[in-house]
């Protein structure tokens, strides 16, 4: 039993760790943090990756990705983490690409792959419906061969950054079926196409990052199939095994909670130091205990990946513990803070406390979806029943 | 990096659990721990023959030169079959408190001894006193010409029942709680002086409340410094049972959802039932937890890079998730089993209470939590 990576594993961590440490500049972070431009910070950094070489990590050499083995995968989230730097926005690195690269065309490839590497389109996802939710399935948009078009009628929502996009890739049903999966085709469509409304949803956080987005006879040329008509649910179900490794969001837990620590000394209750009270200590080890747990939970998924395993109920596993983490932690953050942290001041800062009061609220209010997207908590310990019960 | 056992320490796994399909059902386990001992003799000679019995001990004294992994694979495998012969008491805590010990002689003596399964122990260490701290000793060590002589009384010591030997910690100097003054000596169980009072515990084992009056014995550690090499032998124990505890987590679980498959309600197998699904997802996920705090703990106890702070962090925390996740896996089990977990005839109970002697033996959840915030925030 051991824990330690390769030499050369460890020589790889020094070089994204020096590039972390130069690219993501304190101007940058700053900018994130105070979050006016959305779509214009996160191209900009994305780019800065794209010209390193290190923006699609999941990606096949040949196609722009790192060719990168699972360990280094890792390293590369956990510098980044640890770093406090933004993951890039997923919709078309990590969840449309996959699909391109593996199911579509050569043209497709060629049409839409490039832009994507240097956040040229920016890319949302339509799977959710109203009537469908974690029963995916049930989704009832539906595409009508019309000639060399589908036409598309029907609406999808909690689409994230809508908004900003260029493209959406949508799960819609071309076939009627006895089996629901299939008649699913998975379909790119152009956002500026005529027909499509976007629709603003304001969430519990205050802010504006989901949408709904309306498809009234909006005309889709048949070249934007991926695939095969009526097989787009194999195709997104094969997606979801992407990006697995990291699911549990241990280094940024890790980074979390080294700042509560960090807050709680600065704290104070009636007795001291927040950071010396056992009562805060204790709902701080819970924490941390859970934790350690489940860093070695992770990097023992790692270790069985590196050696040609893919993940199967582990993932559940490590998706629900990893996500009740972190929303513990977004709630004693809130609660270190104290009443700064109720504060919905977001434009004007008082002050540092006050500052990360407000967004400790918005972190904890938007933090609930941790549970629900992704397949909700309930639906992940009904995968792992059926893997360890055999039902 | 690697989180599995390595070949040799499967094989002695599958040693164990080959043992333990050919001897060690639930009703063989009975009929051993039906013993005035509370085990099988015999088991333990077998034991010896098969080797197990020198895995922790140095080569040069006819062991095998294992480490805490190995004991730990050990473990787990006890823990999946209830194994109830005095591994923790004789091999891990007497045999590991002896071996950081400073008398040369005395282990060339004695540790051979444990390893032929000629010899059992017993190490006393808490008094009625203390609770959980080591350090709060009143049993006296005085000398007189080439020995000591003790005087106090010692609690609920594991193996105490059944040991030949005993290694007691005793003042030499220093006041009630000083970590400093603290020695170990070697007593002969029945020696003119101490005198056993032996119960039993909810899992089973016989255990004793020890007097010492004028009891002779000689010294084992380096005079007044005993402290420290025995929370280290605590911290080998404390891994060793977290093991255990994981191999009977692990079978609680797969007994409960093997129960739930075949017990019907309602005319359907109460495994249909989501409520009761979700939960059995709850204790495999708090079993793998523990499987997967114990392997970072072996990883880390293992690597000598590892600060001594570091290892307590990590074995405080490893006990503190065990004894959470052991208390909810073992309520679960009792109650997913319905009426048939109140019954002694079903193994589950006995499984239970196994984990809760470990979860309240050195230190419940509290202290050892407490041990942690200690290392972890005391900034």
């Amino acid at each position: 039993m051991d824990n330690t990576f390769l030499a050369a594993d460890l020589e790889f961590q020094q070089s994204v760790r020096a590039f972390f440490k130069s690219e993501f500049t304190p101007e940058l972070r700053a900018r994130f943090a105070e979050g006016s431009d959305v779509k214009g910070d996160a191209i900009e950094w994305q780019r800065k990756l794209y010209e390193k070489g290190w923006v699609a990590p999941g990606w096949p050499k040949e196609v722009g990705g790192t060719g990168w083995t699972a360990v280094q995968n890792f390293i590369f989230e956990t510098e980044r983490c640890e770093a406090g730097a933004p993951d890039v926005v997923p919709f078309g690195l990590k969840m449309v690409a996959p699909v391109i690269i593996h199911f579509g065309n050569d043209e497709q490839k060629a049409r839409f792959l490039p832009r994507i590497l240097k956040s040229e389109d920016w890319w949302c996802q339509g799977y959710s419906e109203t009537g469908s939710g974690s029963d995916l399935a049930a989704l009832q948009t539906k595409a009508e061969k019309d000639g060399d078009h589908y036409v598309v009628n029907g609406a999808k929502i909690w689409t994230t950054y809508a908004q900003y996009a260029d493209w959406i890739f949508c799960l819609v049903r071309t076939g009627n079926f006895e089996k629901r999966q299939q008649g699913i085709s998975f379909l790119l469509i152009d956002m500026k196409s005529e027909g499509l409304k976007v629709n603003p949803i304001h969430s519990i956080d205050n802010h504006h990052s989901l949408n709904e987005v309306v498809f009234e006879n909006v005309r889709v040329p048949v070249e934007n199939l991926i695939g095969q008509e009526n097989q787009g649910w194999t195709y997104a179900k094969a997606l979801l095994a992407h990006e697995r490794s990291t699911i549990a969001g241990v280094s940024s837990s890790k980074r979390n909670l080294v700042e509560i620590i960090e807050l709680a000394k600065q704290q104070t209750n009636h007795k001291g130091r927040l950071i010396d009270d056992p009562y805060f200590q204790s709902r701080l080890s819970d924490i941390e205990i859970e934790l350690l747990a489940l860093e070695y939970m992770e990097l023992r998924v790692l270790a069985s990946m590196s050696t040609g395993d893919t993940p199967g109920p582990e993932a559940s596993l490590l998706k629900i513990k990893g996500t009740e983490i972190q929303q513990s932690l977004q709630e004693l953050r809130m609660e270190t803070i104290g009443a700064y942290s109720v504060s919905l001041q977001v434009e004007q800062f008082q002050n540092d406390l006050h500052r990360a009061g407000s967004s400790s609220r918005k972190d904890y209010m938007y933090g609930r979806a941790a549970t629900i997207y992704g397949g909700s908590n309930e639906v992940q310990r009904n995968v792992i029943a059926k893997a360890v019960l055999g039902l | 990096m690697n989180f599995e056992f390595n070949e040799e320490q499967m094989m002695l796994k599958d040693s164990i659990v080959k043992w333990a399909q050919d001897n060690y059902s639930f009703d063989q386990r009975r009929v051993a721990a039906d013993n005035a001992d509370g085990f099988s003799r015999a088991h333990w000679a077998t034991f010896a023959e098969l080797g197990w019995l020198s895995v922790p001990f140095d080569e040069q004294y006819g062991g095998y030169g294992g480490s805490l992994v190995d004991i730990a694979a050990i473990m787990q495998e006890f823990g999946r079959s209830l194994v109830c012969e005095p591994i923790i008491p004789t091999l891990v805590l007497f045999g590991g408190a002896l071996s950081n010990s400073s008398n040369q002689a005395v282990k060339a003596e004695i540790i051979p001894q444990i390893i032929d399964g000629s010899l059992l122990g017993a190490l006393a260490i808490y008094e009625p006193q203390s609770r959980f701290d080591m350090s709060n000793i009143l049993t006296s060590a005085v000398s007189d010409g080439d020995h000591y002589t003790l005087q106090g009384t010692k609690s609920v010591v594991l193996g105490g029942a059944s040991a030949d030997k005993l290694l007691v910690l005793a003042r030499t100097s220093g006041e009630q709680t000083d970590e400093a003054g603290l020695s170990l000596f070697v007593v002969d169980a029945d020696a003119e002086g101490v005198s056993r009072s032996v119960y039993q515990l909810m899992d089973g084992q016989q255990v004793a409340d020890i007097s010492f009056s004028n009891a002779s014995a000689q010294l084992v550690s380096e005079l007044g410094l005993a402290y420290q090499p025995l929370m280290d032998t605590l911290q080998s124990a404390s891994v060793a049972m977290c093991a255990e505890a994981s191999g009977i987590m692990e079978t609680l679980n797969r007994t409960t959802v093997e129960y739930t498959k075949t017990r019907k309600q309602f005319g359907v197998a109460i495994s249909s039932f989501q409520a009761l699904q979700h939960r059995m997802v709850d204790t495999f996920m708090a079993a793998e937890q523990v499987k997967s705090l114990l392997v970072g703990t072996l990883c880390e106890l293992n690597d000598e890079k590892t600060s001594d702070e570091r290892a307590r962090k990590m074995v405080s925390a490893l006990r503190t998730l065990v004894a959470k996740c052991g208390k909810l896996v073992g309520d679960e089990a009792i109650q997913m089993h319905g009426g048939m977990g109140l019954t002694d005839e079903l193994d589950v109970g006995h499984y239970v209470k196994r984990m809760m002697v470990i979860n309240l033996v050195f230190g419940n959840a509290d202290f050892h939590q407490e041990q942690f915030n200690d290392i972890a925030y005391k900034v």
